[in-house]
């Protein structure tokens, strides 16, 4: 294989020529601006590139990067991106949903797309909110969530979105914010570099319906107490003076949080996203409480296993391998196959 | 002793037994033998939608009808000359379809004291006055078969599982079918049990030499090959035809097929059949639901794939959505509908036309699409190439309505040479189309076909985004301007309404019918074979067929109104007649069935009679 040529592409290059449609303050800017930054980054032609979204706020997405796009129907657009992505390993196909379009109404596209593990970066930008059609809880939202359609606060408990990627065999999992630019751009990278479903859940502030969701997380006073920085080959550790670390304490299930001082080096646990036993990422996952304690960030799961689209890809390969007539010879021979008889 | 042999012009015969006795196997041997002898054919398949119902009761009876004969024949029969019934059930099941004098051959093993109670027979009707003025045939199937195996390497079970070869060698020899291609058949089947192959086999033997020796059989038919035009032919299901033509519509528009289906009877041969045919560069997805399936096919689309999904009508019901996006978008897609007896569930192995209604209507907003229907199982060939054709031309989806009764119906299909099929080639845009020559049009439209440019991802220069939000003309931009909007949908409706489509042919040999019978789909071969026998009684009557039902042949206002009289037969309750009186203001006057079986050509004669009475 030839080098690739540097294509010295800019963030300006991912701009498209429409205006920009959010409500002003919205996280959804700065993730436009932390992707449209990235992008040239991967090296990868404009053309080659397409993004994939749902119906929501965040689905508006693709209009605003100039590159090839489709804005498609509500939940749908894992579905819609593996048809393209099975039958165009060329390109880089990237979907962009929310808690509602990606969690609610097409959680079996998303499932289903994480188990078969399709070649596509699916970026979740969740708010814990619907905002397109003004303010309704989300599946994300927490119990009790007063709403338009909850006065009295909603009644159903909230899906963990990557516990149940993992849940659905995900082979790459993380976790990002909207407002760290540069802890956003480097789960990104891990998740292009990722062959095969790499499912990724940005924080995403709705100002308008949710604001402050995510405050703990991005105060300056809090952030260091709240925030896991995961690591990969880094014992977990964490709050302002690394006071808090992780361990996996003996007879338990899960992951538990403890002080530093008090914990033996050598129990800390040493962050490793390659573990292939999800039931370890699954338990990173569990860590944050309902007051958003304890959140890892960060890459949580990256391992590797065929992706859907190369195993489809070799099947066809091999069947075509064998084929030595042109496709109307096959098709000839095709259509008289069987039992035929002839009348003359 | 030689037996006599007499000439017959045609034949129908029902296999039936339990679901589990491979009644279906039987009749598609029996089927193949009878192509091989130049016969013109028709069938019929009958099963439950359980895989095993019950053994030996009424509901899991499986019966398989073949229709042949000397001369070119257009439905599975009305009634059978000849039944197989394997048990009480399949005798019980289906006496009530024979007219007095069919032959009935019985399997005598089954009409056990248990078996004749399990479908509510007092007394045993080989004994009593049931089966008076039929010729009743008793054969102990069964224990013949295993005394037949009796040196054969095989368990009892699979012995007795052999019966149905039997049946097929005594029919094969009453009907003298030439039988080595079923031979042929065995081995390949059991190709890995070798012991399986001798079995059936010596069965088949069996059946055959007891028929020529046995005193009860005094009489072997003969039917001579039918006339017909000359080429090659092989018999086939519309199911099969269907998948043939989507793997053709791949290589004459030199682009891969992409298939997105969910399994659904009766469309699932489909996907079956597809799988095969990698070969092609033929992609089959089983995805996660009927959504995700024609979601994966538009998503293929839009790289640059013929995107196909095949369904039921629950499925279409579910993909609605996506086909308003495809309208939209403006993008290629065919969506197949395998018709069954609905609503819901329904009569998932029984035939219906009721999707007509949502093949046209059924999406939200403005959203017309192109609808075909093939009128025959090999039809089903053509009507795919024809729905690739539309969808591709003009880059809108296409509806397939074809249904149960073609689909797993069979006939002897002309072989077509690969070079008669219609060129499909399409151009993808390559360059900006804008006057300025720098900037790309996604909706700037081809005048001609007023289809937009199908520009796939990976071209350089002509990056951009489209959705299911309202586009403006020519850019492609998303717009609420209330013109552009107005403009849009009265647009994308003349762009299906220009679609050229052939004018609808009408027969009427002497040209003196004041009556047209109107079909579409299936109801072809039952409406042709009512009027030949009307016509050959002296009494004129004129037949149309709709292959495309959207849009409709230019011509079709002025064939209807050139008739005192229009009949539309339809296995609905009236949703062509519907469509046919607002559009064109014509008193068209239904016959409406849904029994989940074809018409037959006997009680659309007597319909038409009448009809024919009060013109």
């Amino acid at each position: 294989m030839s080098e690739p040529v540097a294509l010295k592409l800019t963030a300006k290059d991912f701009k498209s020529d429409q205006e920009v449609r959010w409500c002003p303050g919205c996280g959804d800017y700065a993730i436009l601006a932390a992707i449209q930054q990235f992008m040239p980054e991967l090296n990868i032609p404009r053309e080659n590139t397409v993004f994939v979204s749902g119906i929501g706020c965040s689905s508006r997405f693709p209009y605003y990067m100039n590159t090839y796009g489709m804005h498609s129907i509500h939940g749908r657009a894992p579905a819609i991106a593996t048809g393209l992505s099975v039958s165009r390993p060329d390109l880089s196909v990237w979907v962009v949903t929310g808690d509602g379009d990606a969690l609610s109404i097409g959680g079996n596209h998303l499932i289903h797309a994480l188990r078969r593990n399709v070649n596509l970066k699916i970026l979740l930008f969740n708010n814990r909110i619907y905002g397109l059609t003004k303010g309704q809880y989300s599946p994300t939202s927490e119990v009790g969530k007063i709403t338009k359609s909850t006065p009295v606060g909603s009644a159903d408990a909230p899906f963990n979105p990557l516990s149940l990627a993992l849940g659905a065999e995900a082979t790459f999992v993380g976790r990002t914010i909207d407002s760290d630019r540069k802890h956003l751009q480097s789960v990104l990278r891990a998740a292009a570099e990722h062959e095969g479903s790499a499912f990724v859940e940005i924080y995403q502030n709705c100002n308008i319906f949710n604001d402050g969701a995510f405050e703990q997380l991005k105060s300056p006073d809090s952030r260091d107490d709240y925030l896991i920085r995961l690591e990969h080959g880094q014992p977990i550790t964490f709050g302002k003076d690394g006071q808090f670390c992780v361990v996996h304490p003996p007879g338990g299930f899960g992951l538990e949080v403890r002080e530093t001082a008090s914990t033996p080096a050598e129990e800390i646990v040493v962050h490793d996203a390659t573990v292939a036993d999800p039931a370890y990422a699954f338990a990173l996952s569990r860590l944050p409480g309902f007051d958003l304690r304890n959140t890892p960030i960060g890459v949580f799961r990256s391992v590797r296993r065929p992706s859907y689209d190369s195993v489809v890809q070799s099947q066809l390969a091999d069947a075509k391998a064998t084929v030595t007539e042109t496709p109307e010879e096959q098709l000839a021979a095709l259509l008289n196959s069987g039992d035929t008889w002839t009348i003359s | 002793m030689s037996k006599q042999i007499r000439q017959l012009d045609r034949v129908v015969i029902r296999f039936a037994g339990d679901s589990g006795d491979g009644m279906q196997l039987t009749g598609d041997r029996f089927t193949s033998e009878t192509a091989q002898l130049g016969n013109d054919i028709s069938t019929l398949p009958n099963f439950p939608a359980e895989i095993r119902a019950p053994a030996g009761t009424l509901p899991g009876v499986s019966s398989f009808q073949v229709h042949f004969a000397d001369y070119d024949i257009l439905t599975p029969g009305d009634a059978p000359n000849v039944l197989v019934a394997m048990n009480p059930a399949a005798l019980k099941a289906n006496l009530a379809d024979l007219p007095r004098g069919a032959d009935i051959i019985v399997n005598t093993d089954e009409f056990t004291k248990r078996n004749l109670a399990k479908v509510g027979y007092a007394s045993n009707p080989l004994d009593d006055d049931t089966l008076d003025g039929y010729a009743v045939h008793p054969v102990a199937l069964t224990s013949m078969t295993v005394g037949a195996l009796a040196e054969q390497d095989v368990s009892k079970k699979d012995a007795e599982r052999a019966k149905n070869m039997f049946a097929l060698g005594l029919l094969s020899w009453m009907y003298s079918r030439p039988y080595e291609s079923t031979l042929r058949f065995l081995e390949r089947k059991f190709a890995k049990r070798p012991e399986l192959v001798a079995a059936n086999v010596a069965a088949f033997k069996a059946g055959w030499n007891f028929g020529e020796t046995t005193e009860d059989f005094s009489v072997r038919y003969e039917v001579k090959p039918a006339k017909m035009p000359s080429g090659t032919y092989r018999n086939i299901t519309g199911n099969a035809a269907l998948s043939l033509g989507l793997v053709a519509a791949g290589v004459r528009s030199g682009l891969p097929v992409f298939l997105g289906a969910y399994p659904i009877t009766p469309a699932s041969d489909i996907l079956h059949e597809l799988s095969k045919h990698k070969r092609f560069g033929v992609t089959t997805m089983q995805a996660e639901d009927e959504i995700a399936a024609i979601g994966a096919a538009l998503g293929a689309s839009y790289g640059g794939a013929l995107g196909v999904t095949t369904t039921s009508g629950p499925g279409v019901a579910l993909k609605g959505e996506t086909i308003s996006l495809a309208v939209a978008l403006e993008l290629p897609l065919v969506i197949v509908d395998v018709q069954r007896a609905g609503p819901s569930t329904g009569m998932p192995t029984k035939t219906e036309q009721a999707d007509l209604n949502m093949a046209l209507f059924g999406r939200h907003g403005e959203a017309p699409v192109a609808v075909i229907a093939p009128k025959s199982p090999s039809d089903c060939f053509h009507a795919a190439l024809e729905a690739a054709r539309i969808a591709l031309t003009y880059r809108t989806p296409v509806i397939l309505l074809s249904d149960n009764y073609v689909a797993n119906g069979s006939e002897p299909w002309l072989l077509p040479d690969v070079a008669s099929l219609p060129d499909l080639r399409v151009e993808f845009a390559t360059a900006p189309n804008a006057e300025d020559g720098t900037t790309f049009l996604p909706y700037l439209r081809d005048p001609q076909t007023l289809a937009r440019p199908w520009a796939v991802p990976g071209t350089p220069g002509l990056e951009h985004r489209i959705g299911g939000l309202e586009k403006a003309d020519k850019t492609g931009d998303i717009s609420y301007d209330p013109a552009n909007h107005d403009f849009m949908v009265r647009t994308r409706a003349a762009r299906i309404e220009a679609i050229p489509v052939p004018d609808v042919a009408v027969e009427d040999p002497d040209g003196d019918a004041r009556v047209l019978v109107l079909g579409w789909g299936s109801t072809y071969g039952p409406i042709g074979a009512a009027c030949r026998a009307l016509r050959q009684r002296g009494l004129p009557v004129a037949q149309a067929h709709l292959r495309h039902l959207a849009p409709m042949p230019a011509n079709l206002g002025a064939v209807l109104r050139s008739y005192d009289r229009v009949v539309i037969p339809e296995m609905n309750l009236g949703q062509l007649a519907h469509v046919i009186r607002a559009r064109y203001l014509v008193d068209a006057i239904g016959y409406n069935q849904v029994r989940g079986l074809p018409f037959t050509a006997a009680e659309l004669e007597t319909m038409l009679e009448e009809v024919l009475k009060n013109v």
